[in-house]
């Protein structure tokens, strides 16, 4: 009737997963009957549940993502202080709870952290930079979202039913094969990557559409903010290389399910091919973790050194230059196989090659801040602090590429230490600087200046502690995933690097508190304007929060630099630009579909887990069904009306017109 | 499956007292490894100083508060910047490719050692979660330590008796995949006297924390006589069923009885590990 | 100087004045956004193509592609395929000219066609399972399972999208929407044509060319 699943599957005779489960469902619990006495159920189920609005959308990924953020961190918590602690003894963390906490730090990091992240800024940025009313399928985006929430729910469910993956954060065979992990970690990290996986793939369709085929009037390619044009890149990686993931992953299932022979030892498999097919996902999986951030930075610095982006054409070149070369490096990641000097010395060249393009973007920040009047606020610490650390990790990942330099440090704590400074120093930096820069736009109020200043500090302070250490031991040979260890060299560094989680512990309660500040004195941070740090972008035209349909009229873009430019005219001549003529919006209707199909997702993935076939039937027909429905019904949209249009749009002119007067054009 | 650590832990301690940095080589491929690491290092650095300096010099010059400081808000192009941004990171990748390229090939791990006197095989095996190093030419099998002459080139042959892993002893050189199925070579020479840290460096599972090894370089003398010392009873198929098995050894040193054991290992004669037994959450296998 | 470089600023500004005129039409999306998505489904079967190209040899003991392959049937099931998506094309232009009898039919007489296919596809697949050589034999045949069958698996789920077109025809008649999920059921199709003609000669072909 159930499968595989028993009583058994609860650790009962563990205490720290366990209590560690218990607390967190309690929580849950506590925050759900919290929600429904007070009586904010119809009000999310209408507003945020069911929203197709690209917007909402965004900042659901976004919060999403921070909830992952924070359980990954408290798994890296837990594998410093191990580490700290577990030389010449156990430690307090056994293997096979050790192996989980790494695997999951990987996989909840990657795939339910930074990318949810990245997807719900682009999610709440580009159709406003496109000058656009949404995303070219709004109820797709939907279903994306739930997706990939689906797939987190997985992953944290594993910490009390059953197990997680111990096989790291990409499950290599014949490890990951049955024979040597017959447990259910590993189709727990395997179902789950594969429903989000899915969840990823549309939006990755649903985002190259929009950008290619939504876009304001006079919006050419050219004349696109550069975050597009990386959101853009990203999304033709997702769209080329996660449909990879999940073949590979398939396969998996089949050689654990029904004993197919993909990578097996046994019956001809070939292990060698898993790690092919899986970093030719891998590689350009980092760059669309990276690219993103890229575009970030591209709006931040700009914006706050008061000038527009140097050598657009070069940026744009670059983003693209890296999403084509990021798909011809992928044996880097495993010189040590021994494939011999040809195929190592051409790969190596290549990932270094990805160095030029990078190291040009770089280059145009600088400039961009030349001649600029650069505000230090918190984005641009962010930035900042970005650039400098981002530039020592490719420094460290270039070194990675020479293969002999690999040969020596290949799994290390060197190769830990570099893939941290470029996903945290550039992805997580990016993200934090892009929820701070568009958090007013979202929320109609800014995040607190001084609060996030010291937040920022604090967690690049306690990035460096944390990550230089590692360098220092890989080079003294420590590889990666140790659960306890013998060689006395190592232990300093190991105590420094837990003293540099502390300080980043500190830096996310300062992040908090500064949310918490925010929300609280959110009317004297409120930004009634709707530009409130002199932007250049058409995200900044609208009122913040914008209206469901972002703008009143669509822009007519005639310049790179469209929004910046009508803002100094309007300025000198100290009157806005005309008032337009209102008509009727169409908007997409809500829809519970995405809701309902992840829920029937959720319950497939479970059923396959555990082996309970009847069950899975039933998800099936169920999500099939919610299709059906969906397709079945006979309106898609609703109107809103020219005089609402026009009533908001009144408001939002009237604030401008007011501002004006405070403003010195440039 | 429990296993006592004790004695295990014994043989470790012994172990940490030796040096691990790379940066201390102590054998040929360790230091050209090194030497390729320096060199590209310095490439980069030639690049990445200046920058960096860059970085701040510029966030610094251009604040908001400097009056000093000329605002130019319509500077968003410059030919020759743009050539230079170009150009600059192009040369060094040049530069670094051409170490790359030769490196690779010098330093191919499959590459025998130039100039040297003749080399001796090592098979090496992996298991969970020990090493098992074969001697064939001299009829040894040793567990977990591994013993060479100091200046003789050694060619390794590696496989691995269950999951992928990888071998490797930081301060004689590079680090090399062990797959089932499949034979990947390894040349190294070790150049000086000592005990050095060996270690398994990719995740094997819940033993790879103790699945590490004393790499030994002995004068040639001393290596003759390690070889006489083997003792018990010789190592033959059933022997390696039994040591296949899951769980931690500590270092034993045999007379080798099968002569093709490495090969029968690598065609599968011997089949790979039998893994865990099922259940929902293996035991503990550490104490 | 300073004459050139204005001059050249003005045919500039000339060759980016506005040629875009803003988002595209539902249709357009729709279709556009379809084809990213299976240009995604090819990437998934790419995978499992560069996945039989490895594994082909690995036989395990067990038979090889020339001992199993029945070109003659496999000729058929092609056959089977082009017609039906032949029916789909005929469905496209009855579903444009809106006759629903005629939609209809050709949906019928592509589903015909398809189970046609199916059915040889899983005759063939049971046939090597009686032969003991099903997908947990060797490395090869578990490509060429999962290869092969994924493309019937996709086939399966057309079908069950088809008569869901059929049934929303009926019940909605060809409204602007229903019309956009033809196009994507009818480019789906022939996608799936496309994938066979790669399975056809990569695998069967090839194979006992091997």
């Amino acid at each position: 009737m159930l499968g595989k699943l028993t009583w058994d599957a609860i650790p009962f005779d563990q205490p720290i997963p366990l209590a560690a489960g218990a607390v967190v469902a309690l929580a849950v619990l506590a925050v759900l009957i919290y929600i429904t006495v007070k009586g904010w159920v119809p009000y999310l189920w209408r507003e945020w549940i069911t929203s197709v609005d690209h917007k909402r959308i965004g900042v659901m990924y976004v919060a999403l993502a921070i909830l992952m953020l924070m359980r990954g961190f408290i798994d890296a918590v837990m594998m410093r202080t191990q580490q700290a602690v577990a030389f010449r003894s156990n430690g307090y963390l056994p293997p096979e709870h050790f192996n989980q906490i790494f695997s999951a730090h990987g996989t909840i990091m990657i795939f339910f952290g930074a990318m949810p992240f990245m997807i719900g800024l682009m999610n709440f940025v580009v159709p406003l930079q496109l000058g656009v009313r949404d995303v070219a399928f709004p109820t797709l985006n939907s279903v994306s979202f739930w997706l990939t929430a689906s797939g987190a729910l997985l992953v944290n469910l594993s910490l009390v039913v059953g197990e997680f993956s111990r096989t790291g954060w990409l499950p290599f065979p014949p490890l990951s094969e049955m024979t040597y992990s017959p447990g259910v970690g590993v189709d727990y990290y395997c179902w789950a990557l594969q429903i989000s996986g899915v969840g990823t793939v549309l939006t990755g369709v649903n985002f190259v559409t929009t950008i290619l085929k939504i876009r304001a009037p006079g919006m050419t390619y050219m004349r696109m903010p550069i975050f597009c044009w990386t959101a853009l890149a990203a999304n033709l990686l997702i769209v080329a290389a996660f449909p990879v993931l999940t073949a590979t992953l398939a396969m998996l299932l089949l050689d654990r399910y029904l004993g197919f022979h993909f990578f097996t030892n046994t019956g001809g498999g070939n292990m060698m091919m898993f790690m092919n097919l899986i970093w030719a996902w891998g590689h350009p999986e980092v760059y669309i973790l990276i690219l993103p951030a890229f575009g970030v930075f591209s709006c931040v610095v700009p914006t706050f050194s008061g000038k527009p982006v140097f050598g657009y054409r070069s940026m744009v070149m670059a983003t693209m230059a890296i999403c084509l070369i990021a798909f011809m490096v992928w044996l880097h990641h495993f010189f040590t196989m021994g494939a011999g000097g040809d195929v190592n010395a051409i790969f190596g060249t290549m990932s270094a090659i990805i160095a030029v393009p990078t190291g040009v973007k770089i280059f145009n920040w600088l400039f961009t801040m030349y001649g600029g009047r650069v505000r230090f606020t918190v984005p641009m610490i962010w930035s900042v602090a970005f650039m400098i650390t981002f530039t020592v990790g490719g420094l460290t990942g270039v070194l990675l590429a020479v293969p002999p330099a690999d040969f020596m440090l290949h799994n290390s704590m060197f190769l830990v230490a570099h893939f941290h400074n470029v996903i945290v120093g550039g992805t997580v930096f990016g993200a934090l600087a892009g929820m701070t820069y568009w958090f007013p736009k979202a929320f109609g109020f800014r995040l607190h200046e001084g609060w996030g200043r010291w937040s920022a500090y604090f967690t690049i302070a306690g990035f460096y502690v944390v990550f230089m250490p590692l360098y220092v031991v890989g080079l003294e040979g420590m590889t990666r995933r140790l659960q306890h260890y013998d060689v006395g060299a190592w232990r300093p560094w190991m105590m420094v690097s837990v003293f540099g989680v502390l300080l980043a512990l500190v830096g996310i309660v300062l992040e908090i508190v500064t949310i918490y500040v925010s929300i609280r004195d959110r009317e004297s941070l409120r930004d009634e304007v709707g530009d409130p740090w002199d932007g250049r972008t058409l995200e900044w035209s609208t009122a913040s929060p914008p209206p469901e349909y972002n703008f009143a009229v669509l822009p007519h873009v005639d310049h790179e630099e469209y929004y910046w430019r009508i803002k100094q005219a309007a300025a000198r001549s100290e009157t806005l630009p005309e008032e337009p003529h209102y008509v009727d919006i169409e908007m997409p209707r809500n829809s519970a579909t995405g809701f309902v199909a992840a829920f029937f997702a959720t319950v497939m993935g479970f059923a396959l887990i555990w082996h309970i076939w009847w069950m899975v039937g039933v998800a099936f027909v169920g999500a099939y069904a919610t299709f059906v429905a969906f397709a079945w019904r006979d309106h898609e949209e609703h109107v809103i009306p020219a005089e609402t249009v026009a009533r908001n749009d009144h408001a939002r002119r009237a604030a401008r017109a007011k501002a004006l007067k405070a403003y010195s054009p440039r | 499956m429990r296993i006592k650590r004790a004695a295990v832990l014994t043989s470790a301690l012994a172990l940490s007292g030796c040096e691990i940095s790379i940066f201390d080589p102590k054998g040929t491929i360790a230091a050209q490894d090194a030497q390729i690491l320096v060199d590209s290092l310095a490439i980069m650095l030639a690049i990445v100083i200046p920058t960096l300096i860059a970085i701040v010099a510029f966030a610094w010059w251009y604040r908001a508060g400097n009056t000093r400081a000329r605002y130019r808000p319509d500077f968003e192009y410059s030919g020759q910047i743009e050539l230079v941004v170009w150009s600059i990171p192009a040369l060094t990748v040049l530069l670094l490719a051409g170490v790359i390229w030769v490196g690779s090939h010098d330093l191919d791990p499959g590459a025998p050692i130039k100039g040297a006197g003749k080399p001796l095989t090592i098979q090496v095996v992996s298991l969970d979660w020990k090493w098992l190093f074969l001697y064939p030419d001299q009829k040894l099998a040793s567990v977990n330590e591994l013993v060479a002459p100091v200046g003789t080139p050694l060619r390794l042959e590696l496989t691995s008796g269950s999951v992928m892993t990888a071998f490797f002893v930081p301060q004689w050189g590079s680090m090399i995949y062990t797959m089932n199925g499949m034979t990947s070579r390894l040349n190294l020479r070790a150049d000086k006297a000592g005990d050095y840290y060996g270690e398994a460096s990719q995740i094997s599972g819940d033993g790879f924390a103790d699945m590490h090894f004393k790499a030994r370089a002995v004068s040639a003398d001393d290596f003759a006589k390690w070889t006489q010392s083997a003792a018990g009873v010789p190592f033959d198929a059933a022997a390696y069923k039994e040591l296949a098995k899951q769980g931690l050894a500590n270092p034993a040193l045999r007379p080798l009885a099968a002569p093709d054991l490495f090969s029968d290992i690598v065609t599968q004669k011997l089949p790979p590990g039998p893994g865990p037994k099922p259940s929902l959450r293996p035991p503990s296998v550490v104490n | 100087m300073s004459a050139t470089a204005a001059a050249h600023a003005a045919s500039h500004s000339v060759a980016r004045m506005p040629s875009h005129t803003g988002p595209a039409n539902k249709r357009i999306v729709t279709g556009y956004g379809f084809w990213i998505f299976l240009l995604s489904d090819f990437v998934i079967f790419a995978s499992l193509f560069a996945a039989f190209a490895v594994l082909v040899h690995n036989t395990n003991g067990g038979p090889g592609p020339h001992e199993l392959f029945d070109l003659k049937s496999v000729a058929v099931e092609t056959g089977a395929l082009l017609l039906s998506t032949y029916a789909c094309g005929l469905a496209s232009i009855a579903a444009h000219r809106r006759s629903a009898i005629g939609f209809y039919l050709a949906m019928l007489v592509t589903a015909i066609f398809g189970a046609v296919f199916l059915g040889l596809e899983i005759n063939e697949f049971y046939g090597f399972i009686d032969k003991g050589a099903g997908p947990q034999r060797s490395g090869f045949l578990s490509a060429f399972f999962t290869l092969v069958g994924c493309h019937g698996l996709h086939v399966s789920l057309g079908m069950l999208w088809l008569f869901t077109m059929i049934a929303q025809v009926f019940a909605k008649g060809f409204r602007d929407d229903i019309q956009r999920r033809i196009l994507c059921f009818s480019l789906f199709w022939h996608a799936l044509d496309i994938i066979w003609v790669g399975i056809f000669t990569a695998v069967y072909l090839y194979g006992v060319y091997l």
